[in-house]
Parts: C-alpha cells; structure tokens; sequence
C-alpha cells in the first residue's frame, strides 16, 4: 500500500551500501595489510642487490647471531607462558570459589596491569632491581647482592606478570560459567572435591586455559620494549627486527623481511596449533546456576585475600614505581632526594608535541576503527558469505602480526612513489587502525551475536528499510559492544610502541616512543612523568569502560 | 481494507531440501487462518515467504489479485507478531508501537492517538513508559501485539506468538487475540504447531507435514472428518486398528473385519476392498461390562482425571488402546485387570487405506 513504485529502487540503494562496504574494506585492507605483508615477504628473499636469493633464510639457520634470537624468543615466551598459568589458574581459581575480600580491586589491578604501557614494567624493575636501583642499593647498604634484573630472568619476570592477567581473566571467566549442576552431579556420584576439581572443572576450562596461554605465548613473542630495555645482551627476535632495521650502517630489510616472516611463522603455527587442538574439545557453556562461592572461615579468608592481594599488587607494582618516581627530583640522570614537579615542566616544555600527537593520532584511529569497525562486524556476522569470511581472516589477521613487524611492511610497501606515506601522521595512524581494530570488531560482534534477528525483521515488517533499520535499531542495540572495544582500541592505541617506533619521525613521535627514546637516554625524570600520563589516561579509560560494559564485556 | 490471501502452488528449497513443496490455499478476507504442523514441517519458512522474509523459489503469493513476490518485505504493509516479541529493547512500551507510524510519517498527535488506541485494545495503557526490560512475558506479548496492529496492516502474521508463555497465560492470550482479530477484522495468518490453541483460535486450519497440506478446514470438520491418517494422528488422539474390507455391497456398505476380532458395517463414500485402518477416537468408544458382538480386551492402567476417566486397554491381539469414559455415566472406575468389551459408532469413525493416505468414510 506504501510507496509500492519505489521498492526496487530502495533495493538497489540498500545493496550498493552493503556491497560498497564490502569492497571498500576490502581494498583498504589489502592495500594496508596484505600488499605490505607481501612486500616484507618479497623483501625476505631478495639480495642487496635485487637478485632472488633463499640465503637470507639461510644465514638465519646458520649463523649463531641470528639463530640464538629465535631460540632466545621461543625460550622466553614458553617460561613466560607456564609462569602465567601457574600463577593465573590458582589465582582465578580462589578468586572465583571463594568468599575473599576486595575482589573488585584484586581484578581492577590484575587488569590494569595488562594495560599498562608495554615497557613500564621494565623500567620499573629496572628501577627497583637494577644496577642502580631502590632495592638494589638498600640490599647493597646492608650487604645482600640481589640477583641482577638483567637478561633472561628480568624479561620472564616482566613478561610474566604483565601478560598473566590473560590466562587469569580468561580462566575466571570460564569458572563462573561452569554450571553448579556440572559439579554437583560429580558429587553425587561419590567423587572427592579434589578428584572432581581435577576429573571435570579442570577439563572443562582447559579449552579456555590454552586460548589464554596462547594469548601470553604470542604477546611475549611479539612483544619489542620489554626486552630492549632489560634484555641488554639476551637478544630476542623483535628487538634483532628492529636493530636490523635500524642499524646504522643503512639498515638490512630484506633480513629484517626475513625476520619478520620467521616470527609470523611461529605465532601463526602456534595459534593454528592452539584452534586444532581446541576445536574438538570445546564446551560451549552458559551457566542458569552459577557456582557455589565458598564461604569460609575469616583466618582462611585472610590468607587467601593476602595471596592474591600480593601477587596483584606485584603486578601493579611498576605503575606506583612510575608514578612516584616521576615526581622525584633528578639531577641529569640521576634521582636526589626530595619531590619535585620538575619533570613535568620539563616534558611540558620540550614535549608537549609528543603528547599532542598520542592524543590526536588515536583520537582519529579511533574514529576510523568505530566506523569501519561497526559495519565489519555486521557484514561479517550479519550478512555470512565467503567474501565476509574472508574479510573476517584479514581483519583478524594482525593478531599474529608483531607491531614492529607491521611497522616494517608499512615502511617498505609506502616508502616509494606512488605513495610516499613513511614519515608522515598517516602512516602511524594506518598501522594503528590495522592493528587495533579487531579489539573493536570483536566486542561488537560479540554484541551483535546476541540481538535476535527477529528485531530487525520486526522494524522492517513495520516499514523501515533494512538500512535504515541498521541505524535506527541495530547500531543503537550494538552501541555498548561497539563502545567497549573502542576503549579497548584506545587504550591499547594510546600504549602503542612497538609499531610506532619503526613509524616514527622527529615531528610525529608519540608518548610511548618519547619514553623509549629518554629512557635510552637515561632520563628517567621525564620518562617516568610521560609514562605517569599514560598510566593515568589508562586507568580513566578503564573505568570508563567499566561504567558502559557495566561488566559484561571483558577486556581479553 | 483487509486482503485475500492467495497461495499459489509455493515452493521453498534451502539445496536438496523440499521446506514447502507446491503450497496452495485461499485465505479469505478477515479469516483466522492457522498454519498446525511438527516442528520442521514448513510453516514458519511459509510464514517468512508471505512477510518477505524468505524468498519465494517457485509459484506466488497474491495479495487481492496482486502478485508480492518481488515486494520488499518493508513495503508489504504486513503486520507481524514474533516468536519471542522482537520488542525493541532500548525503547518504551510508546516508542515501541509509535515506531511503525513514524515510519509512515504521520503527524504526531495521530501518532498520539494511534499508540493510545492500539495500547488500550490490549489493556496496556498503564505501561506506555516502561522499558520492555521491566515487562513480564505476557505484557511484551500485548505490547507485539498492539505494535502489530496498530498500523491497521492488509494481513497479520503470528509466529507460534504464545509458545513462550506459561499454560494459564497462554490460554487468556489466545482469547485476547481472537477477539481483537474479530474486532478489527484483519486477515490473520497464526502459525503454531499446538493443536489444541489453533483448534480452540481458528476460523480454519491448514495442517502441513513435511511441507505438504495435510488438509484444510474448519477446527471441528479436521477433528471429526480427518482426510488421512496423518491428521487423524496429529490431531488429537487417535487409535488406529487394521483389518480388511471383505464385502462392499451396492450401497456403499461395506463389511469390515478387524484383526482385532470384530465385525462390523459401516457407510463409505467411495469403494474400497481388501487391507485398511481405522481410527478411532477415544471418546467415541461405547464400554461395557459383557457383550460378545465386540472387541474384548482388559484394562491394563486407568488414569482418573475428574470429569472422565482415561484407560489403557489390552485387545485380544495384544494391541493397546485408549478409550474414555465420562465419570458422570459411571458409578466406579474401572480397575486394572477387569475385563470390558468395547464397540463404537461406525458413523463417528474414519476409516482410511491400508497407507493411511485416503479416507473412504
């Protein structure tokens, strides 16, 4: 009865919207990801001449220096990863069984400590084990020689607790889902608690226990500030990519190409291994009863409160260090006695620019990944064909990427006519969407999965258009899903060093890579108040994702 | 205003797959018509087609004389009541039912009137402010409901509308339906697969199996007069005897004999001879202490239920069937082991081909 005359039009316009949304992504993906992944992986065979070679792959598997990283990287994640899952499973464990005090806090300082910036962890145990440091020096008064922070046992220790939240949050989130009836019915067939902790609860959140360990392996893998700080002469491949890079003798990109491929590799074998493994013993679980919550005695409480307390709080540790330290007076290199507000003047007069472009270059990534990343998530969860599948590969794609891998295939694929972008705001802002984009799209997907379809079908049987019920209905009802995982994307976008290192030049450096390069250059003043505004910008962003997720989206 | 609704010759494939295989009916302007069947039997895909949900891959659906199938489903002008509501959850009860008209950009204080209106057909009135997060399940349904309606639509859809509601709620909801559909007399379209809600709510009654029509009739004509076995099945209960024709006579009285041990006559309207089945309901069954002119069998479980009494019988060929009787009748009910003879009217019963595909009664 309405406007019968234009319904084919409508149809035309609604499928060009969609399609053109489609290709769209499409291009921008490969012309951002794909063509500059390609281009490294090109690069990795080429000699410094142009010629094909496999010899750069050869002189990886054949000389030391280069060898030693891979086995130094797979060393460091593998300790990393059972360290995590020794201390996340027991932690997630008594936090999610039983009655312990401050619960909220123990969480919010396990969480904080994921998001902290990725090399404050290292500079604050650098400042307090160090050669110098506060704990250092005051053993050293009473004549204790603590064991040096350097190397491989201080990049472990970092990488531990800073990535251990993963198998935490993951693992207390499968707990709590674990349907009380499960357990009970173990118990009422006679089994012990411990049998029936190890014979189904630990089974049943093992799939769980492994996406989380999988998700310390892979980040301690990729991660670059952390041991180019503390690793000193225990090398690693991120930090051999970037050396490689940006050595000063002109720099080797195709054996930084080569680099680069060899850790994709490894992250992409393990993850594959992971999903193989995990696909055929997944339990999809919502629970109607959630567990019993043990309720016990007060000493016991105490304790188990006092266990996870610490082990939080060591987490959190290194951003108290920082923020404490930044408000030290220091003299060149070296802090003195007494509080000061030095260091802030300092960055505010020679680094204010720093800060202007950590906020302004993630305030536009971040435009871009809500935009881009609300439309992903419906084409690819809404609209299933093998073009949106695949999108939903490439989108997921720089999962397996480390940033200064990206950083490189960037500089490589856009350091050339036609389009010269290295150097330039554009190009920091690029790899930022690229790699912070699936925190969003997950979210909202995670969102959209969970709106009937019939919503939409209702506003459409009411007459409004399947675009513009997208608006009206579906974009309203993902807007919590969508919101989340942007803070997400900022928070990790505002933190991000690895990629923007590479990026970088004299006019567009960002926070994160100002306390790289003053911590390199023993400033720890200022280093400490730049990291200081990070930290708090974090904290703010955290709880303002606490107030729109009001808990029911997680941060891993 | 309302539409007829014309289904022609339909066909829906998901690959190899026949969900409605060469649907047709007629729906008549302001019927209540009602779409019964086993999970998995083609209704709802059927139901989908008609809003424009699912494609139509073979033959159409007119509205008046007017083929829809290339109509997009937001131009159709269909009202619709979902399975689970499909209420929109970040707006109230108001937003709710105004946001069909202001899609057809009416002024606002038609659109006042309008939702007012719609609300109070459904005695929702109190709640226009709330968010459909503070309402029970049968307040959403009301709120579907009166957001259906409330654009006065050519045709109303219901999805199986009342499944998610409790067996007291359900039944008060189905008479608020059927009056408001009277009321307003808007051709309806109702899927369910609860033969007791579409026979106590419709006008008429399509039964579908495996994307088939089973039949199409009135509630009591399906009930009584069932066209197959499958229907005389799924339509309440029914006991299904085999036996042979043995005898047809000039006048279309045949002589049956059932593997169960009696004889009897009976009317048909066509001819048929050699294996057949019968069904009986089990209301229609006649109990009696002694009698040799019928089946003989033993209680073997009563169940009381009030105003009658339910038996499970064994017959002399060890098959079991269900016969009731009404307590008022009866001084006792019967026990387990007692013996009973049982016989019927051959007039009441169906009696259908040894496939159960036709009837002949």
């Amino acid at each position: 009865m309405i406007h019968e005359n234009t319904g084919k039009k409508s149809l035309k316009t609604y499928l060009n919207f969609w399609n053109a949304v489609k290709w769209i992504s499409l291009i921008l993906l490969v012309l951002f990801l794909v063509y500059p992944f390609f281009s490294i992986i090109f690069r990795s065979f080429l000699t410094k001449d142009g010629g094909f070679t496999l010899g750069n792959y050869k002189t990886f598997f054949t000389k030391a220096y280069y060898f030693r990283t891979l086995k130094n990287s797979l060393y460091v994640s593998s300790c990393a990863t059972i360290f995590s899952v020794m201390l996340g499973v027991p932690l997630a464990y008594i936090t999610t069984r039983y009655n312990i005090y401050s619960k909220k806090l123990i969480n919010m300082m396990i969480i904080m400590s994921l998001m902290s910036p990725p090399f404050i962890g290292a500079y604050s145990w650098i400042m307090m084990l160090g050669r110098s440091g506060l704990i250092t020096t005051l053993f050293a008064n009473i004549g204790i020689t603590t064991p040096p922070i350097y190397g491989f046992g201080g990049i472990v220790l970092v990488f531990t607790l800073k990535f251990f939240p993963y198998v935490y949050l993951y693992v207390s989130g499968a707990m709590s889902s674990i349907d009380r009836s499960l357990e009970e019915a173990a118990e009422n067939l006679g089994s012990s608690k411990l049998r029936r902790t190890l014979t189904i609860t630990m089974p049943v959140i093992m799939p769980t226990l492994a996406a989380g360990a999988i998700m310390v392996f892979m980040s301690s893998l990729a991660d670059f500030g952390t041991p180019m700080l503390i690793g000193e002469g225990y090398k690693v491949l991120p930090v051999l990519v970037y050396e490689e890079y940006m050595s000063e003798m002109g720099g080797n990109a195709n054996m930084a190409g080569t680099l680069s491929v060899i850790i994709v590799l490894c992250s992409t074998t393990v993850l594959l291994v992971q999903k193989y493994a995990v696909s055929r013993r997944n339990y999809v679980m919502s629970a109607m009863r959630p567990p019993i919550v043990e309720q016990v005695s007060t000493i016991k409480r105490i304790l188990l409160t006092a266990v996870c307390m610490l082990v939080s709080f060591i987490a959190f540790l290194p951003q108290i260090v920082v923020i404490i330290t930044s408000f030290i007076k220091t003299n060149g290199p070296i802090f003195v006695k007494g509080f000061s507000l030095e260091s802030y003047e300092k960055i505010f007069y020679k680094l204010s620019k720093n800060i202007t472009n950590t906020f302004l270059y993630s305030s536009i990534a971040i435009i871009i990944i809500v935009i881009f990343g609300m439309l992903l998530s419906y084409l690819v969860v809404k609209k299933k064909s093998k073009l949106t599948s695949f999108l939903d590969l490439l989108i997921m794609f720089p999962y397996v990427i480390p940033g200064a891998v990206l950083g490189i295939s960037l500089l490589v694929a856009f350091n050339k006519q036609p389009l010269i972008l290295s150097g330039t705001a554009s190009i920091m802002i690029i790899a930022y969407v690229v790699r912070k984009m699936p925190y969003t799209i997950r979210s909202s997907s995670a969102m959209l999965y969970q709106i009937d379809p019939s919503i939409e079908e209702a506003s459409i049987n009411l007459g409004v258009s399947p675009m513009k019920t997208f608006f009206k209905i579906t974009a309203r009802m993902m807007a919590p899903g969508v919101l989340s995982g942007a803070i997400l994307s900022w928070i990790t976008t505002i933190n991000e060093l690895s990629s923007s290192v590479m990026l970088y030049s004299g006019r567009t450096a960002t926070i994160s890579v100002a306390i790289y390069t003053e911590v390199v250059r023993s400033s720890f003043g200022t280093a400490a108040a730049l990291a200081s505004i990070l930290t708090v910008a974090t904290i703010l962003s955290l709880l303002l994702f606490n107030v729109i997720s009001k808990g029911k989206i997680s941060v891993v | 205003m309302s539409h007829i609704v014309k289904i022609d010759n339909v066909v829906k494939k998901y690959g190899d797959f026949v969900a409605v295989n060469h649907i047709s009916c007629d729906i008549k302007q302001g019927e209540f018509f009602t779409l019964l069947g086993p999970s998995g039997c083609g209704k709802t895909t059927l139901l989908r087609m008609i809003a424009g949900f699912n494609s139509i891959d073979g033959g159409q659906i007119l509205f008046d004389d007017k083929v829809i199938n290339n109509i997009e489903a937001h131009q159709r002008d269909i009202g619709m009541v979902f399975q689970n509501y499909a209420i929109f959850p970040h707006m109230t009860v108001f937003d709710n039912v105004a946001y069909g008209l202001k899609a057809r950009k009416m002024g606002k204080d038609q659109i006042h009137t309008k939702v007012m209106e719609a609300l109070a057909l459904v005695h929702i009135e109190n709640l226009k402010d709330r968010k459909p997060s503070e309402l029970s399940g049968g307040q959403q349904q009301r709120v579907a409901l009166a957001r259906a309606i409330v654009i006065r639509p050519s045709v109303l859809l219901m999805d199986e509308p009342l499944s998610n509601l409790d067996a007291k709620l359900r039944v008060q909801m189905r008479t608020v339906i059927k009056k408001l559909q009277k009321e307003l007399g808007i051709t309806t379209v109702y899927v369910t697969h609860d033969q007791e809600e579409a026979l106590a709510i419709s006008d008429r009654i399509a039964i579908i199996n495996q994307g088939k029509v089973m039949q199409i009739d009135t509630p009591e004509i399906i009930y009584k007069r069932p066209q197959n076995a499958f229907v005389a099945g799924f339509i309440g209960t029914s006991n299904f005897m085999e036996g042979d024709v043995i005898k047809m006579e000039d006048d279309m009285t045949a002589h049956v004999k059932l593997d169960a041990g009696m004889s009897f006559k009976m009317k048909l309207k066509n001819k048929i001879t050699g294996r057949i089945k019968i069904s009986v309901r089990p209301e229609q069954f006649i109990l009696d202490n002694t009698s040799d002119c019928c089946l003989a069998g033993e209680v073997s479980m009563h169940t009381f239920l009030g105003d009658f009494a339910n038996y499970e019988i064994r017959l002399q060929n060890d098959q079991i069937i269900e016969a009731n009787e009404y307590t008022k009748d009866i001084d006792f009910v019967r026990t387990q082991g007692q013996r009973i003879s049982l016989t019927f009217n051959s007039k009441q019963i169906s009696l259908f081909n040894e496939e159960g595909t036709e009837v002949f009664s």
